[in-house]
């Protein structure tokens, strides 16, 4: 199986940007990317796009080859939605069709505008990434079905709203260095556990934030790179893509997340690993019990561990498997479609020493991100390696 | 294969699906192998079968998982606070609102049994969850 090297990354502040149109966020990460590689834009290939909810956001469709074109690219432009997962399942694709000999060079990335909504608005958009039929008319939203995830566990596994917050507690802590970071500003167990309550048992700072972003990752062969000369110690040796029933109802289990399992083995495979050799991984926090959740089924931690791993230190910078560096979706920010983008940005910053977080990571080799599409109905998981 | 697209081949739309429930007549959909879904539906998610019966749904159920939502769906502003519950009825669970009871008294294993009623903000029609 080739390799397929990052050759470089861009990613922009998340945050909210007012005016600024999705495709001018776009190609500000496109071409950080570009800067990043030293490669022309003229290589490109193929642009994989990933994009959830920009038709109710900015009343705009279609928009891989308006991105394509605001990035200065001249070349097939493809979406890819799988929710919060899009641009997580657009750069797999990349990497597939990397593999396959069909291209050489792709941009991958994604956008989300999502502050043009109001906090209704929005939470009725991320809503339809959950059953119609069977859970939007029955009055759940993002936030409680996570809840329903929550209590499940809770049940299954024990646990409380105070495992919960600690997780909140060391996520803002990651991100408070990170320049990308929407929120970089430490908080204390104490006002995450008084924050309003949102869906019992989570409140308001269990959740991640509604954002604006992009990030893009230029994504090349490893002919490519030696031919090119590029400096890219950084290569994507696994990925894995799982899915399971939309709705919550219809699951085997709500406590686990078993497309984060197919995910993991599949990925874990590809690259010749196991979850042991997993020196950090970036993880889809959305909600706090969402990163207990992945590291017990990405095999990072056992079964009912994954709750207090955060409390105990385990997944802290300074421990045994650090989680989400960049401060994760929790404190980084969540546009939903370039989350998936941002943490492959992310886990290449890390492995090549240039992120704030890096000395956590010294002397590691390999990263991994997970990303999951709604409330795990989808998942999509890579596996990246630095040369020593 | 349009033959299969006939309404006489739909085993139920889901506004049918809700009618049967409001009539005392609520079902779930049954395959060969003896595994549960819902309407509207053509293969069984578990076998593949396309032989789907209809089988009467339990009258009660247990509640599997339960939040006090605080920060309502669209369209439920006038119901919130709610909570939602996702209830088991055997061969299938289903997703609504629990009403007739305050969150602090509720627990996991609790037995309810389901009905159709209306949203508080609007006419819709929503499954609503009772204690028994």
């Amino acid at each position: 199986m080739s390799t397929v090297r990052i050759a470089g990354v861009g990613l922009i502040p998340f945050g909210s940007y007012g005016d600024r149109a999705g495709r001018e966020l776009f190609a500000a990460a496109a071409l950080a990317a570009f800067e990043d590689a030293g490669v022309e834009r003229e290589a490109v290939d193929q642009l994989n796009y990933g994009n959830f909810m920009g038709a109710l956001t900015e009343h705009q469709g279609h928009q891989a080859p308006l991105m394509a074109e605001a990035a200065g690219l001249s070349c097939p432009a493809i979406t890819y939605e799988e929710a919060c997962a899009s641009s997580g399942a657009a750069i797999r694709e990349a990497v597939r069709t990397i593999r396959s000999g069909e291209a050489e060079v792709i941009l991958a990335g994604g956008m989300e505008r999502m502050t043009t909504l109001d906090t209704g608005e929005a939470t009725a958009a991320l809503a339809i990434a959950a059953d119609e039929l069977y859970e939007v008319r029955g009055g759940v939203t993002f936030p409680s079905a996570y809840a329903l995830m929550a209590r499940a566990y809770f049940e299954t596994f024990g646990g409380d709203r105070e495992d919960l917050a600690h997780i909140a507690v060391k996520n803002h802590k990651n991100g408070a260095a990170n320049p990308h970071a929407q929120f970089r500003k430490e908080i204390s167990l104490e006002r995450a556990l008084d924050s309003p309550p949102v869906a019992t048992p989570l409140s308001l700072y269990d959740a991640c934030p509604i954002s604006d972003g992009a990030s893009a990752v230029l994504l090349v062969s490893e002919a490519f790179a030696d031919d090119h000369d590029l400096d890219a110690p950084v290569s994507i040796t696994g990925t894995g893509q799982g899915g399971d029933r939309l709705a919550l109802q219809d699951r085997e289990t709500m406590a686990e997340t078993p497309a984060t399992a197919a995910a993991a083995k599949e990925a874990y495979a590809d690259a010749g690993i196991t979850a042991d050799d997993v020196d950090f991984a970036e993880v889809h926090d959305c909600f706090t019990i969402a990163e207990v959740m992945a590291i017990e089924s990405l095999g990072l931690v056992e079964p009912g561990e994954g709750i207090t791993a955060a409390r105990e230190g385990r997944t802290t910078a300074d421990g045994e498997i650090p989680i989400n560096l960049s401060g994760g979706l929790k404190a980084k920010g969540h546009p939903v479609g370039a989350s998936g983008g941002s943490q492959i940005a992310e886990v290449t910053h890390l492995l090549r020493g240039d992120h704030p977080n890096s000395d956590a990571v010294e002397d590691t080799t390999v990263g991994l991100t997970h990303s999951a599409g709604g409330t795990v109905g989808s998942a999509v998981v890579t596996v990246l390696e630095v040369e020593q | 294969m349009t033959e299969h697209l006939t309404p006489d081949e739909q085993p139920a739309t889901y506004d049918e699906w809700l009618d049967a429930i409001e009539a005392g007549e609520g079902f779930y959909l049954e395959s060969p192998e003896g595994h549960g879904s819902l309407p509207p539906r053509r293969v069984c998610p578990h076998s593949g079968s396309t032989e789907l019966t209809q089988q009467p749904l339990p009258e009660t159920g247990t509640i599997e998982a339960f939040s006090e939502v605080h920060v309502g769906a669209e369209g439920f502003s006038e119901d919130t606070p709610y909570i939602n519950a996702i209830v088991d009825f055997g061969p299938v669970s289903l997703t609504g609102v629990l009403r007739g009871v305050e969150a602090a008294d509720v627990s996991v294993g609790d037995e309810v049994r389901l009905t159709v009623e209306t949203r508080e903000t609007t006419d819709d029609r929503l499954l609503v969850f009772r204690p028994t």
